[in-house]
């Protein structure tokens, strides 16, 4: 699972209504490099929840220094872009579980694979 | 010939000629054999055949009383025969001289009556090789064996549990090792009867496993004994009950067995006395097998002694007078589940009795659950080597995005859709942990989870996709749920595509390729070409369709809720609710064993694995289009039909109030 994945991914439990960001809790996380393109990576900024981003990579602690809030211009920044390319891209959580942080309901991430899965009422 | 004669006939004679004209009539009508006006050395002998008790022998003895015969041909259970004289004029001595004759055989007294025909049509005999799998070996026991084996099956009433002995309509039998149940077609595998196999049977069993006919021991006999007359219905030996192959030796007397294949084929086999019937892969599994009760059987007449496919030489075949016949069937009791290659004629790999139409949520997950869920996790990788090719519309949107757009492909099966546009970053998600790991080992970005609870941020995506998903849900309320759950992940002007499967495969008079690709699948096995990965469907699903009606009978009696109909492969839709049977491949390599093992003659096709149904809704022209316009802030952009599929793209237009 990508970061880019976690930003998007929410928690589902029923009746909870702040299940956002997930808590990433890693046991296993690889950095795979992929070619930069710095024009994906300004198309994405825009869609994104920054403050989650940030948290995520805090919590794999690859967080580069990255700021808790978004810089104006970033599309000419490319070292700024570098960064932000790794840490949605590049670093991928193999092993460990998502955690609803209102329920505290954990959900498996195996082999790369989170299994979001609820069980019946859940 | 007396002009007189042929002017003035008498009473008898003009009774004679209208027997004759009303049998050559009989001859047109119903065989389509045309008599001539004028002589031949060809005359076709009506009442004179085997079909209505002339042996051939006695025929013969009549028709050389006209003159030298050059060739009597015999069809089998036809009544009448052919006849060649040396010359026309000989032909028609015969048929002056014979035509009335009057011939006494066995118990009764027929009438011949002698027209000419042009010629006798040689190639009505049809030639037929035994069912695959089948042999028989012929004086397997000797003249004493034979008289001890059966003196030893004792026909005397026991009350003891030692055997099991029964009187049916049509013939009496006897159970040793296991009682076969005649009511459920099976054993009861954990009452074994006490007194086990003779032991009179013991060398004969030795004989089979050191012959190889037989791997282990057989624990089970069924003694049959039929007398002249009698017979038993066409079967399979059911396959749960009993491993293959089944043996079957013939005491007392010859008999003709026949053997028919659900496509229609039928080839009857002459077990002679003492001879071994060894039933093996197809011939086990998929033909049906029965003796037709009546007193002669038509044999050729060279091998009195012979076994084998009852041939089709005509000028061969005569009539044996049954006697009474015991058959010792040997069969092992089979402790698994079947799994052989003929899983619509096969119990344990029939689901037990299809599912209802669910009404209430928690039937619906139920039912998805089994017909669904656990099918895709079973047939994963199967599944998955055949779904490599995207379709092309779904493409062409997937193309139409724009960059930097964000995707959820929900149900995403292989992820064949997720890696189609590389300016998008596409996510998916299936209900299937096996098919979304599949996903990931590609690279892409998948998880695992339910297409009612996406557990993606509302108004996060550009567009959605869900193709071939929401006709696996077994409501009308989850399946507009899902539609919803979709519209909920779009932002306000994401675009959504949404496939389902088609009740009409026939569209503006074209039929879609799933219809198609049945006639290159017949044309394949036909052919007898090893089935290529796409090709997983075979004309045994017939019995598929076969089964579901019978199904159908059983609920209409007490159900109220109909049940879910088992559909026939490459076939077109007879209901909505449906079970689409799935006939899983094992692994080449596995295949690739098991053939090289099985050097001994044509056995089953290893090469297919059990059968899995997955629950299908097929909509109906408009439905789909119908249940969106249900639901709110969405507009439908276009609807059209796609080779099979019905199909929408919505807009969302506002957001959500939720």
């Amino acid at each position: 699972m990508k970061l880019l994945t976690h930003n998007m991914l929410t928690s589902h439990v029923k009746g909870v209504t702040k299940g956002y960001p997930l808590i990433i809790k890693a046991t296993e996380v690889k950095v795979n490099e992929l070619e930069f393109n710095s024009q994906f990576v300004s198309r994405m900024i825009p869609k994104l929840e920054w403050g989650a981003l940030i948290q995520a990579a805090e919590w794999l602690g690859q967080s580069q220094d990255l700021p808790s809030t978004l810089i104006p211009d970033y599309e000419k920044d490319e070292e700024f872009l570098r960064k932000v390319h790794r840490i949605l891209l590049e670093v991928e959580v193999i092993e460990g579980s998502l955690q609803c942080p209102e329920s505290g309901r954990e959900f498996p991430i195996s082999k790369g694979v989170p299994n979001m899965l609820l069980n019946e009422g859940e | 010939m007396d002009g007189t004669r042929s002017v003035r006939r008498t009473k008898e004679e003009k009774k004679l000629l209208r027997r004759q004209i009303k049998a050559s009539h009989t001859l047109l009508k119903h065989e389509g054999i045309s008599t001539a006006s004028h002589p031949t050395k060809h005359l076709v002998v009506s009442n004179g055949g085997l079909g209505n008790g002339v042996s051939r022998e006695s025929l013969m003895e009549v028709l050389k009383e006209g003159g030298p015969v050059e060739s009597l041909l015999t069809p089998p259970a036809k009544p009448y025969a052919f006849v060649t004289y040396s010359s026309t004029e000989a032909g028609q001595n015969a048929c002056t001289l014979l035509n009335g004759r009057a011939l006494q055989c066995h118990d009764q007294t027929v009438m011949l009556y002698f027209s000419f025909v042009e010629k006798v049509d040689g190639d009505r005999s049809v030639s037929c090789a035994l069912p695959p799998g089948l042999s028989v070996l012929e004086d397997f026991v000797s003249p004493e064996e034979e008289l001890q084996l059966l003196q030893a099956v004792d026909w005397m009433p026991h009350t003891d549990d030692v055997t099991v002995q029964k009187a049916l309509k049509h013939r009496r039998v006897k159970h040793y090792g296991y009682e076969f149940r005649y009511d459920n077609n099976n054993v009861d595998k954990d009452k074994p009867l006490t007194g086990g196999l003779p032991a009179e049977c013991d060398a004969l069993l030795q004989r089979c496993l050191a012959d190889g006919h037989i791997s282990v021991l057989p624990d089970q006999l069924t003694v049959n004994q039929y007398q002249s007359g009698q017979g038993i219905p066409p079967h399979v030996d059911t396959h749960s009950a009993f491993e293959d192959p089944i043996l079957s030796l013939s005491l007392g007397a010859k008999t003709v067995m026949d053997f028919k294949h659900p496509d229609g084929r039928s080839v009857a086999v002459v077990l002679p006395e003492r001879s071994l019937l060894v039933m093996k892969g197809e011939s086990r599994y998929l033909w049906t097998h029965g003796i037709t009760p009546r007193k002669f059987d038509v044999v050729p007449v060279s091998e009195v002694e012979g076994s084998g496919v009852m041939t089709s030489d005509l000028s061969n075949l005569t009539l044996n007078r049954r006697g009474t016949r015991t058959s010792l069937t040997f069969r092992k009791i089979r402790h698994v589940p079947c799994n052989c290659a003929y899983p619509s004629v096969c119990d344990s790999q029939r689901p037990p009795s299809p599912p209802t139409v669910p009404v209430a949520e928690g039937d619906a997950c139920h039912l998805e659950e089994q017909y669904v869920h656990q099918v895709y996790e079973e047939i994963s990788s199967h599944f998955s080597s055949t779904r490599h090719s995207p379709w092309p519309r779904v493409r062409d949107f997937l193309l139409s995005l724009p960059p930097g757009s964000i995707l959820a492909d929900v149900g995403c099966g292989n992820g064949k859709y997720l890696g189609i546009n590389p300016e998008v970053i596409s996510m998916g998600c299936d209900r299937s942990a096996n098919l979304v790991q599949i996903c990931v080992e590609r690279g892409y970005e998948a998880f695992v989870s339910d297409a009612l609870s996406v557990p993606l941020r509302s108004g996060s995506c550009d567009a959605c996709i869900s193709i071939a998903v929401i006709h696996h849900f077994s409501t009308q309320e989850r399946r507009q749920a899902a539609v919803r759950e979709l519209v909920r992940l779009l932002k306000v002007g994401g675009r959504a595509l949404i496939y389902v499967w088609a009740m009409e495969q026939e569209y503006n008079k074209q039929k879609s390729k799933y219809l198609k690709e049945r006639t290159t699948e017949a044309s394949v096995e036909r052919s007898g070409e090893l089935e290529t990965e796409e090709n997983m469907f075979n004309q045994q699903e017939e019995h598929d369709g076969k089964t579901a009606s019978d199904m159908k009978c059983t609920e209409e009696q007490n159900v109220t809720q109909p049940r879910i109909h088992i559909h026939t492969n490459r076939t077109a839709f007879l209901s909505q609710d449906l079970l689409v049977p799935w006939h899983l491949k094992c692994n080449a390599d596995k295949t690739k064993g098991e053939q090289i093992g099985s050097t001994k003659g044509p056995l089953e096709n290893t090469s297919q694995g059990p059968v899995f149904h997955r629950y299908y809704h097929v909509f109906q022209q408009g439905e789909l289009e119908e249940m969106c316009c249900c639901v709110t802030a969405v507009k439908v952009l276009r609807s059209y039909h796609d080779q099979g599929n019905w199909c929408v793209e919505l807009e969302k237009t506002h957001g959500d109030s939720s």
